[in-house]
């Protein structure tokens, strides 16, 4: 049954293509660790097989037919002396097939760790219940980027991410490109990672962290260097004053309300960095840390009642006007 | 060599010294005598019996999870109750089913029984225990009912249990909880060693205890060790919560990864604390039905005793992701695989005992059987986790909670359904049915593949652990679904495992004092055994007692039997010491337990209730500890008589 598991486990593991899945890599990093876990893999499955297979013979030709107990039999001093051989030779396998599992374990720490050297680029990304806050530092102020949930990377080169959090312990992990690192208040922990090509890839908090712990995830974005560059200038922009008078009316919605005691809008006096970073919500493909899609629709029923989507979160409703709805919606769409 | 089915110490109808011993060591009966109880069997059952129920109660909340995330995104039930019912699960299973049945229950049963003794040692003790124990359960499953369960986690990591982060009184109950199972793990593990050390018969030096005791004083070794990390860890952070001292809180200096070090020195072993046990349940079991003396006694008493050892060397490997340095995850990774070493010694001599014996497949056998072909899984993926980079993908995914449910499923709960039907006819003095105890073991064996081995892939498919839902796209739906069938066939495994219980109650086959031609003492004496438990205190001639036993092997004689008196022997080769006294049934360990739960229940709300708490648990323990004037009458005279 266990064998026939495993080889279930063969059968179907390797055709699963997913976005947030350990067993297809995108980048060389979560490429080695798989080479390192099919390694022990294959050791384990094979001492298994043994070992089970010795047992099930064993027990076939030993077994007794019938209900009467026979009496304990003295022991076989000479018998015993050829099993315990065989016992220590098959203890000293273990002890050999354990030094090599153990040596390719520490080759792949070691060339996992070796990208940090000729890392690039460092973005910071801080932990939130129940979302992720990514910043991108630069020497002038105003070009420091702000977003949320989506981590756009320059593809083929080493990334680190410079890390904590602002409230409880998180674990930042996009499992096709890296293995996983812990966000901890008071601490920065370094993880660099490398995505061979142009792609969306998942993540998510592994770290259970309170109520809204299955929707904390979020989007690595790759792109190509210059596509990256153009990104990230875009992002360094502020957000583009109201052309109509509904967004005008839109963004008053927006500062007049509870919205602006969390939420930063570049270029207006909303400024706060409670909530996710908005001057560019609609150049996200999500909302919410990856629990919807950034659709008027979704945006709409998050705005009225985030606490029906994902209850317990820190955002409160906000009751308001379908005309103040609809023209906020239409402001927050201009914010590209 | 005899099979010893008969032994001398067997109580025949109307002997007169029975009817003295029974005088002497009979429990108080009526409803306030359920209180006084002391002796290590009435004591033994109430533990099996509660952890069974926890045991159960734990397992249907499983069910409800397994409910939720039968469908993606499912509004069943919201995140608030499912992080209380995962956590409710895990702590149930851990704190209150897994150590108080596979240490202290069967420990505190076949201890005493095992090494020839009429009780545990502190018998008081064990009893206040008890209480302890089954009042922190009742406790915690009050809270929950009150919605007012943890929801932090088995581990209660800060800061999210810390007072920012975990506001109302969920993990302040959680750490209390703690510290109700940790006082009476505490209680029973110290009752235990010196039981162990100094009540053994004569003749059973320290190359023939047998093995099931040895895993178990070994664990309760390490129970001493580990637990004080537990009790830093959850009264630190007690203290956080009520007193706003302000160890966990970085804000101020605190340091959140404190509370990881010090609550995995006590969260690894206790790994061991429930699987040891588990193993030594294997090596009695294989003994009694391979028809032989256990391959390579010496090598397995020494992997026990390196594994106790060992685990409290791994505790890092719990914390791989925070960012400790690369040479420290190398030690702790080392020492990960080399625990794997002693594990193996273990399997091939069991391995080697089966293949050189003659194996009767009985249903102990085959929860045996069964713990090879699930334990060894649980084995293997331990190395994934072990290996630091590989760590990184699983660690905190479902991939480690098939793993860690193949451990401990496999590694205690197999052994512990083969040790029910193995032991059942010797605690009831009633035969199970092996019909239906095969039905329960097949049904157990299949349901348990199917319900936890496709979560190894879940968890390389990116699914975490601790989540209430998953997206409808992620590859997981059918995943889940089929592991929430299999937990359907669990659920019938065990009921019909209750079943056969309670047939086996109502009219089940009388049961002979040695059904199985067991070798180790408890088999020597009538099933369910007498409250003296043996009517002559046995001698031994070798690691089978029964087995080994002379054709007329000697019975120590000349105790002064008009009091619960008892032998102690030497701790290495167990040669008669002295004599010494147990006390009587009473009921005042019952009341210090009530006056101990007061004072831990207040404490959540109260931190003064510690100090106004300790009154009645002091006035408590005085009455305990009072001696009468004929104990102290009888003990000046031993003590006359030993001195000279």
């Amino acid at each position: 049954m266990g064998a026939i598991s495993q080889l279930a486990m063969l059968l179907f593991a390797p055709g699963f293509h997913g976005k947030q899945t350990a067993l297809s890599p995108a980048g060389p990093q979560a490429r080695t660790i798989e080479h390192t876990f099919l390694l022990i893999f294959w050791i384990t499955a094979v001492v298994y097989v043994i070992v089970i297979a010795v047992l099930a013979i064993g027990v076939w030709r030993a077994r007794i037919h019938g209900n009467e107990l026979p009496p304990p039999q003295p022991a076989n001093p000479v018998h015993d002396r050829i099993v315990a051989r065989i016992v220590a030779g098959a203890l000293g396998v273990s002890i050999v097939l354990l030094f090599i599992m153990l040596v390719s374990s520490y080759r792949t720490s070691h060339a996992t760790s070796a990208l940090a050297a000729s890392s690039a680029l460092t973005i910071n990304v801080y932990g939130h219940q129940w979302w992720w806050e990514v910043e991108y530092p630069n020497k002038e102020p105003y070009k420091i980027v702000h977003t949320a949930n989506e981590i756009h990377v320059p593809a083929g080169v080493p990334v680190t991410i410079h890390a904590t959090s602002r409230d409880v312990i998180h674990s930042f992990w996009a499992p096709n490109i890296h293995g996983k690192k812990d966000l901890l208040p008071g601490y920065f922990n370094d993880l660099t990672l490398e995505v061979d090509q142009p792609g969306n890839w998942r993540g998510q908090c592994a770290e259970f962290c309170g109520e809204q712990h299955a929707h904390m995830s979020f989007e690595i974005v790759a792109q190509s260097p210059q596509d990256f560059q153009r990104w990230l200038s875009a992002q360094a922009l502020s957000a583009p004053g109201p052309t109509t008078p509904q967004i005008a009316h839109g963004q008053q919605v927006f500062l007049s309300h509870p919205c602006v005691m969390c939420h930063t809008i570049g270029g207006t006096t909303a400024n706060s960095r409670v909530g996710p970073d908005l001057t560019h919500l609609a150049s996200r493909s999500t909302i919410a840390a990856g629990t919807l899609p950034n659709t008027i629709g979704n945006l709409a029923g998050w705005i009225s009642n985030p606490q029906s989507i994902k209850p317990g979160c820190r955002m409160p409703p906000n009751p308001m006007s379908s005309t103040d709805l609809n023209d906020l919606l239409a402001y927050l769409e201009t914010l590209r | 060599m005899s099979t010893s089915t008969v032994s001398p110490i067997l109580p025949e109808a109307g002997d007169p010294k029975a009817q003295q011993l029974e005088a002497i060591w009979r429990e108080p009966s009526g409803f306030i005598g359920w209180f006084k109880a002391v002796h290590h069997t009435t004591i033994g059952k109430r533990y099996m019996v509660t952890a069974f129920i926890f045991f159960l109660a734990a397992g249907i909340l499983a069910g409800l999870m397994r409910l939720q995330l039968a469908f993606p995104e499912a509004h069943i039930m919201g995140p608030d109750l499912y992080n209380q019912i995962f956590t409710m699960h895990g702590s149930v299973m851990m704190f209150l089913f897994a150590v108080p049945m596979m240490f202290e229950a069967l420990s505190v049963y076949f201890v005493p029984l095992m090494v020839g003794a009429r009780n545990i040692a502190f018998p008081r003790l064990n009893a206040y225990s008890y209480y302890l124990y089954v009042m922190g359960g009742i406790m915690l499953f009050c809270f929950f009912f009150t919605n007012t369960g943890p929801d932090r986690g088995w581990f209660a990591y800060v800061p999210l249990s810390g007072p920012d982060y975990g506001p109302g009184k969920r993990a302040d109950v959680w750490a209390q909880l703690i510290t109700f199972t940790e006082v009476s793990a505490l209680a029973v593990a110290v009752e235990v060693v010196v039981t162990v050390f100094k009540l053994r018969a004569p003749g059973m030096s320290l190359n023939r205890i047998p093995l099931f005791v040895w895993g178990q004083v070994v664990t309760a070794f390490m129970v001493i060790f580990a637990m004080p990390g537990v009790v830093v860890a959850s009264t630190m952070l007690l203290l956080d919560r009520t007193t706003s001292t302000q160890f966990f809180n970085p804000a101020v200096g605190g340091d959140v990864l404190l509370y990881q070090h010090l609550f995995w020195w006590f969260g690894h072993p206790e790994v061991y604390i429930i699987f040891i046990p588990g193993t030594v349940i294997v090596s009695s079991i294989i003994t009694t039905f391979s028809r032989r003396h256990i391959f390579g006694y010496l090598a397995i008493v020494l992997s026990v005793i390196a594994t106790g050892f060992i685990a409290f060397g791994l505790w890092v490997h719990h914390m791989f992701a925070t960012g400790i340095p690369q040479m420290s995850e190398s030690f702790f990774t080392a020492a990960s695989m080399m625990i794997a070493i002693p594990t193996g010694t273990q399997i091939f001599c069991w391995v080697a005992t089966i293949v050189t014996g003659k194996v009767v497949l009985k249903t102990p056998m085959w929860w045996v059987l069964g713990f090879f072909f699930v334990f060894i899984i649980g084995g293997m993926t331990g190395i994934f986790v072990a290996a630091v980079p590989v760590d990184l993908q699983v660690h905190d995914t479902y991939f480690v909670v098939a793993h860690f449910h193949y451990v401990l499923i496999g590694g205690a709960v197999f052994p512990l359904f083969g040790a029910f039907m193995y032991w059942f006819p010797k605690i009831t003095g009633r035969m199970l049915s092996e019909k239906l105890g095969m039905w329960s073991f097949w049904l157990f064996l299949i349901g348990f593949n199917i319900t936890f081995f496709p979560m190894h892939i879940a968890g390389l498919r990116g699914m975490p652990r601790r989540v209430y839902t998953y997206g409808p796209g992620m590859g997981l739906t059918l995943l889940n679904q089929i592991e929430s069938c299999g937990y359907i066939l669990l659920f019938i495994s065990v009921f019909m495992f209750l079943i056969n219980v309670w047939m086996s109650l109502r009219n089940g086959e009388r049961a002979p004092a040695n059904p199985w031609g067991g070798g180790t003492l408890e088999w020597a004496t009538s099933s369910p055994p007498p409250s003296y438990n043996f009517l002559y205190l046995p001698t031994v001639n070798g690691r089978e007692a029964l087995w080994d036993a002379a054709p007329n092997q000697p019975v120590v004689v000349g105790l002064h039997e008009d009091a619960r008196t008892f032998l102690t022997t030497r701790i290495i080769d167990a040669e008669p010491e002295g004599t010494d006294e147990f006390p009587a049934p009473t009921i005042w360990p019952f009341l210090a337990a009530v006056a101990t739960t007061v004072m831990f229940i207040g404490s959540i709300f109260r931190p003064v209730a510690v100090s106004i708490g300790a009154i009645p648990i002091a006035i408590t323990l005085i009455a305990w500890f009072w001696p009468t004037r004929q104990e102290a009458a009888r003990r000046r005279e031993r003590d006359k008589w030993q001195k000279t």
